[in-house]
């Protein structure tokens, strides 16, 4: 497995010889702030140009197919008309966090980004604490959620927030739970060794039927703290025209749609790596032959696989569901999958102390 | 200068001038923003002090948990065109002085004291292992008994929040 630490070190002593520490230090923090934006733009480009095909296919269509060879050229034009689009301030709205609250969703998605483990040598904020960190990071969106909906100065914008808030809120506790769960088994917080430590297996085969029920609190969680599929009533554009952005035009309404897009991406990619091993092959005990062929598929080709498949997974789920209602999302929470996960928790700390897992 | 030192004082700066705006702004919904920007300059500073998990416990409660909860009491009680009224002279006195005397006293203490040097330069961070299993000790630094406090607490907020909510 190729290491990019190697890549990185070298990078550093380079630096080092042209410059001070503090100021490699500040370059490299630069650079990886601008790599992270770029990477950022690509896969939202990606994102949505899967979500059109993939809800073409579950809809018996066929998609974008005009712009481009398949219709690949289609998002970027896409993406260049929204950023042409004059930003309309509406009469008012409180302009200052009218202004901030898109950066606000953006500052909550680039943190929890920022963790993501794409291969091994490159992770960004790699702490001892980091699965911990990532979950505090990422309920930092729901502010600017609030905000967004408040400061809009419009009644569908308001309800909208109102009913993101109590939906993120939440579900939160369930997703978060289930990550505890899959913590209690790994017997690390840091995600880096969390990933090395998949080396024997991943954690969904080893931790078996806990795993698995954690794995789908997880992605039904996920969807929820996205606002999408069936649990998309903060924006339900038949009641709400669209929820909390009702008023933001042109990139205002961008990022909002960036975001969206991204957590998704985020949400399959924890996913990726705390249930499926994140950038580890494939690696089958006793298979020596089989393990050193997997080894060759480099890091990041494993864990955007296994990411775009979870995200596949979340968008077959958007598309086959129909819309909840509020109160039915609530109870479906608090009644059912909070206890369940509870009790997940519970049976894990037991199987993990009985020594009854792989 | 090193690296950290501007860092420190970027963040001090942010904290102060976020701290003023919180207090001075007339609308409650900017107040609760700023002070949200307030506990982020807080959390940037135990992250450079090499406190992950203080920072990540910091972001959680309180970006996440309570301004969460300002922001949503403020959402259901309060109109978009609500806006304070200008201060009372009395009470503006009463609020000067309050300042002056908690500045008086973080000056003197910060003069008082005698810091010492430290001996490792570069922060470190605590494994949560030793965090984890201090946190539920009851040993000498042990903090199980503030633990089960705080659930206590906790738990009384629970039911009086069923006991205020509860259908007669």
């Amino acid at each position: 497995m190729f290491d990019f630490s190697i890549v990185t070190n070298w990078i550093h002593e380079w630096l080092l010889s042209l410059m001070p520490e503090g100021w490699a230090i500040f370059v490299e923090c630069v650079a990886v702030g601008i790599g992270i934006i770029l990477l950022y733009a690509l896969l939202a480009i990606i994102l949505i140009f899967m979500e059109r095909k993939v809800c073409a296919a579950f809809q018996c269509r066929l998609g974008p197919t005009r712009v481009g060879p398949w219709g690949t050229i289609q998002v970027i034009c896409d993406v260049l008309k929204m950023l042409t689009k004059e930003i309309f301030t509406p009469k008012g709205v409180d302009k200052k966090l009218y202004n901030l609250a898109p950066y606000m969703i953006l500052l909550a998605s680039f943190l929890t980004f920022a963790c993501l483990p794409v291969s091994k040598g490159l992770e960004v904020l790699d702490f001892n604490v980091g699965i911990f960190f990532l979950l505090a990071a990422s309920s930092i969106g729901v502010v600017g959620i609030l905000l967004a909906g408040w400061s809009s100065n419009n009644k569908f914008s308001i309800i909208g927030a109102m009913r993101s808030g109590a939906q993120i809120i939440s579900y939160e506790l369930s997703a978060g739970m289930a990550i505890l769960t899959m913590v209690v088994l790994a017997g690390t917080m840091q995600i880096s060794e969390m990933v090395s430590g998949q080396a024997s297996g991943w954690l969904i085969f080893t931790g078996h039927i806990p795993a698995l029920i954690a794995f789908v609190i997880y992605l039904i969680a996920g969807n929820a703290e996205c606002n999408r599929g069936p649990f998309d009533l903060p924006e339900a554009e038949s009641e709400l025209t669209a929820g909390y952005h009702t008023e933001y035009s042109g990139m205002g309404f961008g990022f909002f749609y960036l975001a969206e897009y991204l957590n998704l991406f985020i949400v399959a990619a924890i996913a990726a790596t705390v249930f499926l091993g994140g950038w580890m092959p494939l690696h089958i005990p006793g298979l020596d032959g089989f393990n050193t062929v997997m080894d060759y598929i480099p890091g990041f080709v494993w864990y955007f696989g296994k990411a775009f498949f979870v995200v596949f997974l979340m968008m077959w789920m958007r598309w086959s569901f129909p819309r909840l209602r509020i109160d039915q999302i609530l109870a479906l929470e608090w009644k059912y999958l909070v206890p369940i996960s509870m009790v997940n928790l519970l049976l894990m700390a037991v199987i993990v102390t009985l020594g009854w897992h792989f | 200068m090193t690296l950290e030192t501007v860092v420190f004082y970027f963040l001090a700066a942010f904290i102060a001038v976020c701290s003023v705006l919180t207090v001075t702004t007339n609308r409650i919904m900017r107040a609760a923003t700023c002070l949200l920007l307030v506990l982020f300059g807080t959390a940037g500073i135990y992250f450079l002090l090499g406190y992950t998990f203080l920072g990540s416990v910091q972001i959680m409660v309180y970006a996440g948990g309570i301004v969460v909860l300002y922001v949503f009491s403020i959402l259901l009680t309060s109109g978009q065109g609500d806006v304070a009224e200008g201060l009372k002279r009395d009470k503006f006195l009463a609020g000067l002085a309050a300042a002056i005397a908690g500045a008086g006293i973080v000056v003197f203490i910060t003069l008082k004291h005698k810091f010492l040097a430290p001996t490792e330069l570069l922060p470190t961070e605590i494994n949560i292992k030793l965090i984890g299993q201090q946190m539920l000790s009851g040993d000498k630094y042990g903090y199980l008994l503030p633990f089960e406090a705080v659930s206590v607490l906790l738990l009384a907020c629970i039911v009086g929040g069923i006991l205020i909510a509860r259908k007669r």
